[in-house]
């Protein structure tokens, strides 16, 4: 899937990350460069301290890059906008508003309010299976049920590129399964370009048809696997030997960067 | 199911109401017992003794004078506190040098008591109201400017974030994320600040005034009535409670969405 001749979506085009450290300056990024194609989901693992979320945040517009650009749909990022959405580790679900007005709060910003906005949250409510709980305020979700309505929340405002910083890191192994094989059903139902930051190889290998692997010091692509393993991808798939080969094949490059770190 | 929660909650109430009226009746035999007591007999007159210098203190004229001089004393300055205060702190948390030059001496004149500098205000303002009211204003100004700011500089950064990823604007995110996200803080500020206004209020009364329950406690003093000045010491008390208890009420109101409860 991945060779195929798609539009490209995100082009990241040599981008430097510096930042001012207490010990001079400090190279978060160097000369990154990837090309993310049109409904793609691409991961990306690598050691903390790999720029992976510096390069998320770029692209997201929230970070600007010390030097080279990214561009998505054809043009240069230049802050925020909503044709990316972003679902973060800590949730960062507005507490004093219920989990349908934090659905909503992007269509709101969008100018979509009323009925209209109504509905098309709980669309993406429905799709997170949380109907029951849309009056909640978040601190009566579980860390599973609020990453469920982060995601609802990036999926109602409609972006055509999906940034997700570790979103099922803070969650324990059973919950973070589970919402794995959510966002697979949803990608494969309303397709958007995915890039997925994670530390867990097995999480980006059932996700990605395409696994970035970053280095640190400083924060670059040091390979990119690709992920031939057709879909749909379910937990048995993490037991094909195919899975088990790429998962080999990664962790030997993600264990030398470790090891590199610990130098 | 919804009666049942309601049986459990109230049930919660009456042990609560049990537990408080052995308190309050812990507190009467303590009274009582320093009452009896021959070294403490003259500064706590016993309960029946205190409570009935009230139709005596209304006779004298002097009750409703006292209460509503303080009142408006405690409540302009109050009020002028807050109004101060809510922009510094705002002010304080968005810009450094604010930051850098106010912080300081904010907590470096919190720790006077305001006792010390009520002469000095007087030399400048001249006795009677103005006087009371900038103690208190100065004094509420202290300790909620420094509350709110604290509040509004820890607030989630991630929140920011996620509004602007969603197409907030600078507007919507100072109404729609800063405003909420701090009011919890200024509500403490709020209740903190009610609760220095009338530990201040002795102090404030202290500039020659010519009512005013602090100022009465003083000259109950200067002619040994123990009891009325006992039982003005109760009101004062009784004054902070209620404002405490309301104040918890809009909270509890207004920000129940939040996760925890600091004290």
């Amino acid at each position: 899937m991945a060779g195929e001749a798609g539009n490209i979506k995100v082009h990241i085009d040599n981008v430097k990350k510096t930042y001012q450290g207490k010990h001079g300056e400090v190279v978060a990024l160097n000369g990154v460069n990837l090309d993310i194609k049109d409904n793609e989901f691409v991961t990306v693992v690598g050691p903390s301290g790999c720029g992976k979320s510096t390069l998320l945040n770029i692209i997201a517009g929230l970070l600007e890059p010390t030097s080279g650009e990214v561009i998505c749909n054809g043009h240069k990022v230049e802050g925020t906008g909503q044709d990316r959405g972003v679902v973060f580790q800590q949730y960062a679900l507005f507490p004093w508003l219920t989990v349908q007005k934090n659905v909503e709060f992007g269509l709101n910003m969008k100018g979509i309010k009323g009925e209209e906005a109504e509905s098309i949250a709980m669309k993406y409510i429905k799709m997170v299976d949380l109907e029951k709980f849309r009056n909640h305020y978040p601190k009566e979700l579980s860390g599973g049920m609020k990453q469920r309505v982060a995601i609802a929340r990036a999926y109602a405002a409609n972006p055509e590129v999906l940034l997700m910083d570790e979103p099922f890191g803070a969650l324990d192994a059973q919950t973070r399964t589970q919402l794995q094989q959510e966002l697979l059903d949803t990608w494969e139902k309303e397709m958007k370009t995915c890039f997925f930051i994670t530390h867990d190889v097995d999480e980006a290998l059932i996700l990605g048809e395409r696994v970035v692997i970053m280095s640190a010091r400083p924060g670059r692509i040091k390979d990119i696997v690709v992920n031939d393993i057709p879909y749909p991808r379910n937990q048995e798939t993490k037991m094909s030997p195919r899975f088990l080969e790429l998962k080999n094949q990664i962790w030997a490059q993600v264990y030398q960067e470790y090891l590199e770190i610990k130098k | 199911m919804a009666e049942k929660k309601k049986e459990g909650k109230l049930s919660e109430k009456a042990k609560s109401r049990i537990w408080l009226l052995l308190s309050f009746l812990a507190a009467v035999a303590l009274w009582t017992f320093l009452s009896v007591l021959p070294q403490t007999a003259r500064s706590f007159p016993n309960i029946f003794v205190t409570l009935g210098q009230i139709p005596v203190v209304i006779e004298r004229g002097i009750l409703w004078k006292d209460l509503s001089s303080s009142l408006i004393s405690v409540g302009a300055g109050y009020a002028l506190g807050f109004v101060i205060a809510l922009p510094t702190a705002i002010l304080m948390a968005w810009y450094r040098p604010v930051r850098n030059i106010i912080e300081p001496w904010i907590q470096f004149i919190r720790n006077i008591p305001p006792l010390a500098y009520v002469p000095l205000i007087v030399i400048a303002a001249g006795v009677g109201r103005r006087p009371q009211i900038i103690v208190i204003t100065i004094a509420t100004f202290l300790i909620m400017c420094i509350t709110m700011y604290q509040g509004i500089i820890n607030i989630d950064e991630t929140l920011i974030k996620a509004a602007r990823v969603l197409g907030a604007k600078d507007k919507d995110i100072f109404l729609r994320v800063l405003a909420p996200a701090s009011l919890p803080f200024i509500l403490t500020a709020v209740r903190l600040g009610a609760s220095v206004a009338l530990t201040t209020l002795i102090a404030a009364e202290s500039t020659g005034a010519f009512a005013g329950l602090g100022m009465r406690i003083r000259s109950f003093n200067n002619n040994f009535e123990t009891a009325p000045m006992l039982l003005y010491i109760i009101i004062i008390g009784v004054i902070g409670i209620t404002i405490e208890k309301i104040i918890k009420l809009m909270e509890r109101k207004l920000t129940g969405w939040q996760e925890k409860r600091e004290i």
